[in-house]
């Protein structure tokens, strides 16, 4: 970093190299088994059997069918829990607390809510527990199908509760762009109701800017593996969930059939962002049928409850989940009904702890180096948009947006081909390189508002007392920026913590980080060594939020401007 | 018939192959080379992940390795070891035939089978170079030495016995009313609906419970001892499906959702969500009283007419970066303390591959010293065996089970 006007000019392609290079190699790594060329397993003809060989295995239309509509009506419920409830509450008390509620969550794992989430809703689960036998009258659980279930619905409400919390905090930070108080004025003025006059006339303007977010969602949502295998279906399972296991398969031409199922992976997000457009035109179609008719919707005080209540539970419940999580790490024997176990003991945590402190620092040594790599890239991005004085376009942003849009197993399998034949599987250096392809989108995401929000008359005044860029830039910028700094890193970290399938595949199972291990054991038995593990996992993320926000504060304890800032 | 001749002609032809072990690299018969190069090595032991308890004990066992030789385990958890099998199969197809990422797999039946089948084993021969082989009991044990009708041929040492065991709650369930084999356990679970529940295969223990149904349904038992012949196998397997079309409609979930693994199981007999589980450990409900995961009056029973036994083994793949290593810890694994420890309920519990005649005095003490617990059978009452079919019946059922219930309608 010393080296810096040189680094910063090459920063934004080493940065696009490092997002564009490894997914469209693995993409095309992809694409050619699924077409029959691996030369690998001695598959050196192109042909279309792959395809053909996907389409008869059974129940492949259901897979894709259940991604399809586990990704849209997650991301549809979420996006209606978070624009109702903004919609409702901006300006109220209840907003700021709420806010307060739910930004811990974003530093939840995915895998470590859905763990949770599988406790609370079981038949056996704790909420049952809670009310049974006294209420209910069930001395045994009923034998109901809820988890697992064949329409995927517990997937869903898994992806839900995780998604709510990202989507509401990408509206938080899109909510500063946008004239929310005038126009809830003008629209209050008019006579509208706060609901109607929110949605109607600020949320379009909040919607453009969160638009790629919810297209990583949709992306995420229809091709996540991890939480779908906790929560997911099994006769079939999502599609994702069955290319891994074909990938696996120890039959190796099953690997060109896992590739083609990659294709169609990709095809079925892609015919979902489509679809979700056409959402999008719908719903705008039907407000202006509505502004045109022009009701005024006054009395809306029921469903904004109702959004508020979904927002609470929502996260209540991944809270309740992860707590209960916590419980069983120390719980003694806990047989259905009891709402608590007989005894506590630090028997799982006492026998966890060697294997568990191995796992921490593989994956505190992953996670720490990718974030410090891509905050250095991104930092270095952005201070060569500061010297030449020009903002990352539109298309720049797509690019960005890239490694989160196109489904993870679209091109990580061919990567995963390339390392192998490179002998570069099962390194660290091409797992962080891996990890880099997600963590860096993020951080770059969560670092570039603050970062030109920054008032360039500071760096004026410096350079015209005669510093140097460099100087400006370690003296100035990133002291006034720390805090955002540290939170896009802290964001970061928990993005690198969180990943699961990047890591089984390159790591070739020699790197188990908390994340792969809790996944391993979450789907089976054993509920409180995943206790453990789901705790871990959801505590590596929230130090690293912590550190993030302890730091600039004794940093700048004598400094109250900047705490502000 | 002829098919049986053959296959029983073939694991006669064990004692023939263990004498080509001299020509071996490294040759296991110069014992304190290989602790001279296993010193210093890291042996990546590829082995299913899916019980802490065994975890547990497979972390014991490198602590111990790394005190005494100098060898770092790690434990690659898998969930599946056919994903072991497919990792050497891509490094074998790529050319990677030295340098390989799996020194050690934990391995029976069609996975052993496929992995022999390729030449992707190191040996034959290594396993009676060991010095600790000379108290395994592969004289009265048939199954340490013929893996599912297969013979070994000394490429894949024996860890531990297995014994399809059923468990039950006594405070919840009479012991009186218990199966006593396959036709029984679907009469009560047409009077129990929702309480009996099998892992989804191709998990291990699910794909076990489908051949000891089919095993009681199949008169001539040799059609199973030899590999399967496509035209015969939809009439061979007639009346598992049938059996299975009936018990799926009860089962817990009514056989819309099954349980991953058997840990699993373990899990939802506590949770009260089923009646009756089972594993291939006999201890392991006794295991599990003592970690607190289950409540003491859990006990097991088994099948008079006989269920599903088999044993487990270690196997070393051909390309193994540390084979020596490799070695010392398969070596380990069956001495006397290893197998002690290992069937300690408290541990593990799982049964033993040692001769108890063939030990010194003492190590014979530590192994009577064990309290086996309170749900566990004692030896003589866990009832006759039933060899393992073909490794072929595992992969043909595993697939004709997908297609007829892993669909849902």
């Amino acid at each position: 970093m010393t080296l810096l006007p040189p680094f910063s000019r090459f920063a934004p392609a080493a940065a696009l190299g490092v997002l564009a290079l490894p997914v469209l190699a693995g993409f095309a790594g992809t694409l050619l088994p699924a077409f029959g060329y691996l030369p690998a397993v001695g598959f050196t003809e192109f042909s279309l059997e792959p395809f053909r060989e996907l389409v008869e295995e059974p129940g492949v239309g259901r897979s894709v069918w259940l991604s399809f509509q586990t990704g849209l009506l997650s991301t549809l419920v979420s996006v209606i829990i978070v624009a109702g409830f903004v919609a409702a509450w901006f300006g109220h008390n209840s907003f700021l607390a709420v806010r307060s509620l739910i930004s811990p969550l974003l530093a939840v794992p995915h895998a470590a809510a859905a763990l949770g989430l599988a406790f609370m809703i079981a038949p056996s689960g704790f909420l049952v527990r809670l009310i049974s036998p006294e209420l209910t009258g069930w001395d045994r659980p009923p034998d109901l199908l809820i988890v697992n279930d064949q329409n995927a619905l517990a997937l869903t409400a898994g992806l839900i509760v995780k998604e709510v919390p990202f989507l509401f905090l990408i509206t938080m930070a899109a909510l500063p762009q946008v004239p929310v108080r005038r126009s809830l004025r003008l629209t209050a003025g008019l006579g509208y109701g706060q609901l109607a006059g929110f949605l109607l006339v600020t949320w379009p303007m909040i919607y453009r800017q969160i638009r790629l977010g919810i297209f990583a969602v949709l992306a995420f949502a229809s091709s996540v593996v991890d939480v779908s295998i906790i929560l997911g279906p099994t006769i079939p399972s999502t599609l994702a969930v069955r290319l891994v296991e074909w990938m696996n398969d120890p039959d190796l031409s099953r690997r060109t059939v896992a590739c083609a199922g990659a294709c169609v992976q990709i095809a079925v997000t892609g015919a979902l962002l489509l679809f979700w457009i056409v959402v999008e035109r719908v719903c705008a179609t039907i407000a202006r049928v509505i502004l045109a008719n022009g009701h005024r919707f006054e009395r809306d005080i029921f469903v904004r409850q109702c959004a508020r209540a979904a927002m609470v539970t929502s996260a209540a419940l991944v809270f309740a989940g992860l707590a209960m999580m916590a419980v069983w790490s120390f719980a003694g024997l806990w047989t259905y009904p009891d709402a608590l176990p007989q005894n506590l003991n630090l028997r799982t945590w006492s026998r966890a702890l060697p294997s568990l402190s191995g796992h921490v620092s593989t994956t505190l040594l992953i996670g720490v180096s990718a974030t410090l790599l891509s905050i250095a890239l991104v930092l270095g991005c952005l201070q060569r948009e500061t010297e030449i004085g020009k903002n990352g376009t539109g298309r720049a942003l797509y690019l960005l947006y890239l490694p989160l849009i196109i489904p993870q197993v679209g091109f990580l399998f061919g990567l995963q081909f390339l390392l192998v034949s490179g002998n570069a599987d099962a390194s660290l250096a091409a797992l962080i390189l891996v990890h880099m392809i997600f963590v860096l989108p993020y951080v770059f995401l969560s670092l570039a508002p603050p970062w030109r929000a920054q008032d360039r008359r500071y760096d004026r005044v410096a350079l015209a007392l005669g510093a140097s860029q460099r100087k400006v830039f370690w003296r100035i910028r990133v002291p006034m920026l720390l805090r955002a700094i540290l939170a896009a890193m802290a964001v970061g970290f928990a993005v690198s913590v969180a990943q699961y399938l990047p890591t089984l595949l390159v790591g070739a199972g020699r790197f188990s980080t908390v994340t792969t291990e809790a996944v391993a054991l979450g789907t089976g038995g054993n509920r409180r060594v995943v206790g453990v593990y789901a705790f871990v996992q959801m505590l590596l993320p929230f130090v690293g939020f912590l550190l993030a926000t302890i730091i600039p504060a004794l940093l700048f304890r004598n400094r109250r401007a900047i705490n502000l800032g | 018939m002829i098919k049986t001749l053959l296959a029983t002609a073939c694991a006669a032809s064990f004692s023939i192959s263990a004498a080509i072990a001299d020509d071996l690299t490294p040759n296991p018969a110069e014992w304190d080379q290989i602790l001279e190069n296993a010193s210093g090595q890291t042996v990546y032991w590829n082995a299913w992940g899916g019980s802490g308890s065994i975890n547990d004990y497979i972390a014991w066992v490198g602590e111990t390795l790394e005190e005494r030789h100098d060898i770092k385990v790690r434990h690659v958890k898998l969930d599946d070891t056919a994903n072991a099998v497919s990792t050497v199969l891509a490094e074998k197809s790529a050319g990677r035939d030295e340098g390989g990422t799996i020194d050690l797999i934990w391995i029976n039946g069609e996975n052993f089978a496929a992995m022999k089948r390729e030449g992707m084993l190191y040996g034959p021969g290594w396993v009676q170079d060991l010095p600790n082989w000379t108290v395994v009991d592969h004289e009265t044990k048939p199954t340490i030495t013929t893996d599912f009708t297969l013979p070994v041929d000394g490429m894949a040492s024996p860890w531990g016995m297995a014994k399809l065991v059923f468990f039950y709650d006594s405070a919840r369930t009479e012991a009186s009313d218990l199966p006593d084999n396959t036709d029984d356990l679907l009469a009560w679970a047409k009077e129990n609906p929702g309480r009996f529940a099998y892992p989804q295969p191709p998990d291990f223990i699910g794909s076990s419970f489908l051949k000891q149904v089919l095993i009681e349904r199949v008169d001539d038992k040799s059609v199973l001892a030899a590999p399967v012949v496509e035209a015969d196998f939809a009439e061979v397997t007639k009346p598992l499906f049938n059996y299975l079309d009936q018990l799926n409609e009860v089962a817990w979930r009514k056989g819309q959702a099954f349980p991953k693994d058997y840990p699993s199981m373990s899990q939802m007999l506590a949770d009260g969500e089923v009646d009756i589980t089972f594993a291939f450990n006999p201890a392991d409900a006794s295991a599990a009283i003592a970690e607190q995961r289950l409540p003491d009056t859990v006990r097991s029973f088994t099948f008079s007419g006989g269920t599903l036994s088999n044993t487990h083994f270690v196997s070393i793949p051909y390309n193994a970066s540390a084979k020596e290593g490799a070695l010392v810890l398969a070596n380990f694994l069956i001495s006397p303390e290893a197998q002690a420890r290992k069937q300690d309920p408290n541990v593990w519990g799982d049964p033993t591959v040692l001769a108890m005649d063939k030990l010194e005095e003492a190590d014979r003490g530590a192994f009577d010293a064990l309290d086996l617990g309170i749900a566990t059978l004692p030896p003589a009452e866990l009832g006759p065996a039933f060899e393992e079919p073909h490794p072929t019946w595992m992969n043909s059922l595993e697939r004709a089970w997908s297609a007829r219930y892993g669909v849902a309608n």
